[in-house]
């Protein structure tokens, strides 16, 4: 069983606490001169995403938590699961509507995105941080002062709806951040 | 390939901030007729103190510990000499490293024969004033190195009460363990002397005022090299202060122990704590020892993080961006 003193803490590290995988995300020192020394660890639960704050005193060691994040090819959704694929062991994965969360909003067939695995399972879907997807339905273009910034409601060919400029129609493809949900600009082809 | 990193951590100001402040130190103990002296940084004995842990090199064959304050070198001067020194130079803790910790950093230490913790707080005060520090006036606009307010003097207890509420002397055991777990410590078996450092580091270290502030009468346990005593309360206290700078602990100092006796036991009951925390014990400093059988002069002793008090005077939060070359563990 592998483990890591606290010491040892590094952003990206895994480790499990109170059963439950987390990434370290920060650790500070605190130590009194004299005194016992502690560390003051941030902690993302990677499975619902928290953030939590534990002190530990810099002797304690956690078990290190068998996490793996992998590059994988999203294939289909059967309506019930997504499935995913490794693209050189061809090796696939299905998971539920839990896990896959809001990338959901972004996945495209065949698109690339990340699935870190918990004891060999997908805990989470991650989409890659930018996706280039068609605008299925907008309103028509409206003529005026493009340069002012105004935006409207675009509905994308996965489902999500985000802001684009009122310049953009119809069947464009667009860039969009899938960390902020954010209209980037016209995919160039 | 890529390049080793070989810039330097801290920019020209930082480095020519440090060279101002040590001519400023050197000035006020030259005034003050404190002498300064070099002692060494390896040493044929490390210390007993359960939470500091020296280093340790091979050196011509032979094994030496980095020295983790030039306390004892400082002792056996005053058991020879009997005069009030100084000492400018680098310290080694194993271990340390964070934002305002360092494994290898600057100590600026003395010795006030004669005098006892609180006439040695006076003077701390006035160092502080003479390398910078400045309490503001209501016309200043409030440059890092201003202090918000006059020096404050508190005792622990006082600390501690008005942060909490818990008495650090009377409460029981049990009181401080709850507190430990509310505050977000990982349950465990933790001494009461670990509960106390765990709650004052993160409820009362936070909860002090701004400016310079001086805690006094440490609880009994923690006296380290401190005369005990009695406070007005009745409880057991040690002639121990600890100094912060808004609310960042920057000296640590005492109304210095003399007792040879009474020394060698603390020394030996740190080990006994050590092997029961599953620590190495360390080889107690027979040399300190001997000074203290031959007669230490009633004195008090401080010793002062500087890179810390650099820290405060340029108004940064990382101490590698105060040290010319950091060496940091990621």
């Amino acid at each position: 069983m592998a483990t890591y003193s606290i010491n040892e803490f590094r952003a990206g590290i895994k480790v499990l606490l109170d059963g439950d995988p987390c990434s370290i995300v920060e650790n500070e020192f605190v130590k009194p001169g004299k005194g016992q020394a502690f560390n003051r660890v941030r902690l993302k639960n990677l499975k619902n995403g928290r953030v939590w704050e534990r002190t530990f005193r810099a002797s304690e060691t956690l078990e290190a938590a068998d996490v793996a994040e992998k590059n994988m090819q999203y294939l289909y959704n059967d309506g019930e699961y997504w499935h995913f694929m490794e693209p050189d062991t061809f090796e696939q994965h299905q998971a539920d509507e839990i896990v896959v969360g809001e990338a959901a909003r972004w996945l495209r067939d065949q698109d690339t995105c990340i699935v870190t695995l918990y004891n060999g399972s997908p805990l989470v879907v991650t989409a890659a941080n930018h996706v280039e997807l068609e605008i299925v339905e907008t309103d028509p273009g409206l003529k005026g002062d493009t340069a002012q910034g105004g935006t409207k409601p675009a509905t994308l060919s996965t489902g999500a709806v985000i802001k684009v400029p009122l310049f953009i129609n119809q069947g464009e493809v667009v860039r969009v951040d899938t960390r902020t949900g954010e209209y980037l600009c016209r995919a160039k082809d | 390939m890529t390049e080793p990193a070989w810039q330097p951590t801290a920019t020209i100001e930082a480095i020519a901030r440090r060279a101002e402040l040590y001519a400023d130190i050197r000035a006020y103990f030259s005034a003050q007729d404190v002498l300064e002296v070099e002692v060494p940084v390896l040493g044929q004995y490390g210390v007993t103190d359960v939470h500091i842990d020296n280093p340790q090199a091979t050196v011509s064959g032979r094994k030496v510990y980095l020295q983790s304050s030039p306390e004892y070198f400082l002792k056996r001067l005053l058991a020879a000499y009997g005069r009030a020194v100084y000492s400018l130079g680098k310290a080694f803790r194993e271990g340390e490293s964070g934002a305002r910790h360092h494994r290898e950093f600057t100590m600026l230490e003395w010795y006030r024969p004669a005098w006892d913790e609180h006439q040695l707080m006076d003077e701390v005060a006035d160092l502080v004033s003479a390398i910078g520090f400045e309490t503001d006036t209501p016309d200043d606009l409030g440059t890092s190195d201003n202090l918000d307010a006059e020096p404050q003097r508190l005792s622990y207890r006082d600390a501690f009460v008005t942060a909490t509420g818990l008495d650090p002397h009377r409460a029981a055991d049990a009181e401080l363990r709850e507190l430990t777990a509310q505050l977000g410590l990982s349950s465990g078996a933790d001494s009461r002397s670990t509960c106390l450092d765990f709650i004052f580091s993160f409820k009362v270290e936070p909860n002090l005022p701004m400016g310079l502030v001086f805690v006094y009468d440490y609880p009994a346990a923690q006296a380290a090299l401190a005369k005990l005593s009695e406070d007005r309360h009745g409880n057991p206290v040690a002639r121990r202060f600890e100094v912060f700078l808004n609310r960042m602990e920057v000296a640590n100092g005492y109304w210095e122990l003399c007792d040879a006796d009474e020394q060698r036991q603390r020394f030996e009951a740190d080990n006994q704590t050590r092997i029961a925390l599953g620590k190495k014990p360390v080889a107690i400093d027979e040399s300190v020892l001997a000074a203290l059988s031959q007669g230490l002069p009633e004195c008090a002793g401080v010793a002062l993080g500087l890179d810390r008090i650099l820290m405060q005077l340029l108004g940064v939060s990382s101490i590698s961006e105060v040290l010319s070359f950091a060496d940091l563990l990621d």
